[in-house]
């Protein structure tokens, strides 16, 4: 006869009861190394592979940019409007005022990577709490919350962003804000059904039955369990933060001291018909950066939500 | 007629579960106005060029400015209720004329390009589905994560290049051709001409999206009961597939088709903008240009409504594809 207590020792300790019955667990330090499955996830998905490593040399990029290009990316350092390959010195050629392509490309993975990072991680706060909030209690606090929460979902995201931008003043810092107050609904959803089904299990009830208040068990015993899905959704909704930069700097609705991919296409857009690969290259480096994020995001989601796939 | 009365009874339900929804879209317009800097009598002494306090005060005091908070609520929800979104001190006329002059265009655009992204959409989706594993279905899931994560200006820029600039079979921005005094069939073909380039443009990401869920959601249809029983029964493969498979298929197509009006109206913004196109989105980032932001609030309140509006559509088309389904 087991020792009773141990047994709901056992039980309450969110990882092992749901070890065998869920896939998730593999996120969860274990008999196999966070590592050891990444690379079987990598090793078994050519795409995702590809993704990451595009991924790696965007990160790279953006972390080495000052040490490959030193002074300021809106310097004017060449002559103007040279093709790619036409001089040496600046392969990728020069925008109509003498910056360096090459220059605004490096420096504006920085702040694309930045803001989709900061964004999404923003979203992910507020989601995390509201819909972990209306999931846990119920009642009348979530009923409110998904009223809330359908609110910001139909009001146009974009929209909502630029208003945000043009009440406030075009920093990186309020285009993150607004970024991050747009686009939460997703996670407050996910997260809510996730916590609303989880709640209900055994190890919850267990855990319960101690005495253990709302605090531990909101934190300790169901976020953990719940947070794969959500994780995987977060490569989506840094893709999407910086489609949302790019198209907000590409207005001139951005940071007017940074330079980005957005706003490198909004200045090369005059010369749309001359030196058309002003407009291009920036494009280009946006269209590869979305794709490496959404690449691991089908490839995490084909493993950790079977049931989603191809759902988004 | 029963069928009739049912599908009133659904409108009813559904348009009465939005209410919460208009009054929190109301209330949060209320707070950006409250956030933005400024308020009417400055803008009129802005206008003017020179105000006394004492003007100023009697300004606020005329327009209710002085009153607490909640009465101002309560105005702004009267004006709102009399259709009245405010006047625009730029271009000097009522915010709502402003916008239905611009809503036309943007909504004839819109249209478009959901139309052929979902006819496109769900054709690619369902021959991916039909060959999966095969080459039509990898070639044509690359083509779909590759538009997936093209930015549509970005896609309506290069289009301008490839089309307009280079081969020049199209033109390059506009609705129509200035002065042209075409009538008839001219004029549409005209009219058509503008359109294609935006109207693909801004489709380029919609049509990736509803084919990836098309194939998706036949595939998963394509394993259920019903499907061995129709095929059992001796229907070809094609009717099977369309039938069958494909209608059953389309629920969570206009389920996200519902869903996505809200990032179309977001996207014509950009799309507008690239193409000179006299829409709403036009209309907003001038608005932003100009710090005119009555007019910039009020396309945020009615693109809120049209995002509403659509997923009432949404509601009533999946009562009439599948009598099962009722609202909650």
């Amino acid at each position: 006869m087991p020792d009773p207590a141990r047994l709901l020792r056992a039980l309450i300790h969110p990882l092992r009861p749901r070890r065998e019955a869920s896939p998730t667990t593999d996120f969860l330090p274990g008999s196999e190394s966070q590592g050891h499955v990444l690379w079987r996830l990598l090793s078994h998905s050519p795409q995702a592979l590809f993704g990451v490593a595009v991924l790696a040399l965007v990160a790279g990029t953006a972390l080495t940019a000052g040490w490959w290009y030193p002074d300021d990316p809106l310097a004017m350092v060449a002559p103007p409007l040279l093709w790619p390959g036409e001089d040496p010195a600046f392969p990728l050629g020069s925008d109509s005022l003498g910056r360096d392509v090459a220059a605004g490309l490096v420096h504006g993975a920085k702040v694309s990577l930045t803001v989709g990072l900061v964004a999404a991680i923003l979203s992910l706060g507020i989601g995390l709490t509201v819909g972990g909030l209306g999931g846990f209690f119920g009642g009348a606090l979530d009923d409110a919350l998904v009223r809330v929460t359908e609110l910001f979902q139909t009001v146009p995201s974009f929209l909502f962003v630029i208003v945000l931008v043009a009440i406030g003043k075009p920093s990186v810092t309020v285009i993150v804000t607004a970024i991050g107050l747009a686009s939460w609904p997703v996670i407050a959803r996910l997260v809510r059904a996730e916590f609303r089904s989880l709640r209900e299990t055994e190890f919850v009830l267990a855990a319960r039955s101690l005495g253990y208040g709302p605090a531990r068990l909101i934190l300790r015993e169901i976020l953990p369990n719940a947070l794969p899905p959500v994780i995987v959704t977060t490569s989506v909704l840094v893709a999407t933060a910086i489609l949302i930069e790019s198209a907000l700097s590409f207005l001139g609705m951005g940071d007017p001291n940074m330079v980005s991919w957005g706003s490198m296409i909004g200045d090369g857009r005059d010369q749309l018909r001359t030196a058309w690969f002003l407009t291009a290259l920036p494009g280009g480096a946006i269209l590869l950066t979305v794709l490496a994020l959404n690449l691991v995001g089908d490839a995490l989601n084909d493993r950790f939500n079977p049931r989603l796939r191809g759902l988004r | 007629m029963p069928h009739l009365a049912r599908l009133g009874g659904v409108l009813r339900r559904t348009a009465w579960q939005a209410v919460p929804t208009v009054i929190g879209i109301v209330v949060l317009n209320f707070c950006l106005l409250q956030l933005l800097p400024g308020d009417a009598a400055d803008v009129i002494a802005a206008e003017s060029g020179s105000a006394t306090v004492e003007g100023m005060a009697a300004l606020r005091a005329h327009f209710g400015l002085d009153l607490p908070a909640l009465n101002q609520l309560l105005g702004y929800l009267n004006a709102l209720a009399h259709l009245d979104l405010g006047v625009s001190p730029r271009h000097n006329l009522p915010v709502t004329s402003l916008i239905a002059s611009r809503l036309g265009a943007t909504l004839l655009l819109m249209g478009t390009a959901l139309g052929l992204a979902l006819l496109a959409g769900i054709l690619f989706g369902a021959v991916m589905a039909v060959t999966v594993g095969r080459w039509p279905d990898r070639i044509l899931s690359v083509a779909a994560l590759l538009f997936y994560s093209t930015p549509s200006f970005w896609l309506g820029l290069m289009a301008i290049v490839l089309f307009a600039v280079k081969l020049g079979w199209l033109p390059t921005g506009g609705n129509a051709t200035i002065d042209s005094g075409l009538a008839g069939w001219a004029w549409a073909a005209d009219r058509a001409r503008h359109l294609a380039l935006p109207a693909l443009a801004m489709a380029g990401f919609f049509v990736a999206i509803f084919s990836r869920l098309t194939r998706a959601a036949m595939l998963e249809v394509r394993g259920q009961d019903f499907v061995r029983t129709a095929e059992a029964k001796g229907l070809g493969p094609f009717a099977v597939t369309v039938r069958h498979v494909l209608r059953n298929a389309l629920i969570p197509v206009t389920t996200v088709a519902g869903m996505q009006v809200g990032t179309l109206l977001g996207g014509s913004v950009v799309i507008e903008v690239v193409f000179s196109w006299p829409g709403l989105g036009r209309l907003a980032l001038e608005s932003v240009l100009s710090r005119d932001y009555h007019v910039l609030l009020g396309i945020l309140f009615l693109s809120s409504l049209l995002v509403i509006a659509a997923n009432l559509l949404v509601d009533l088309l999946h009562a009439w594809l599948d009598p099962r389904i009722q609202v909650r």
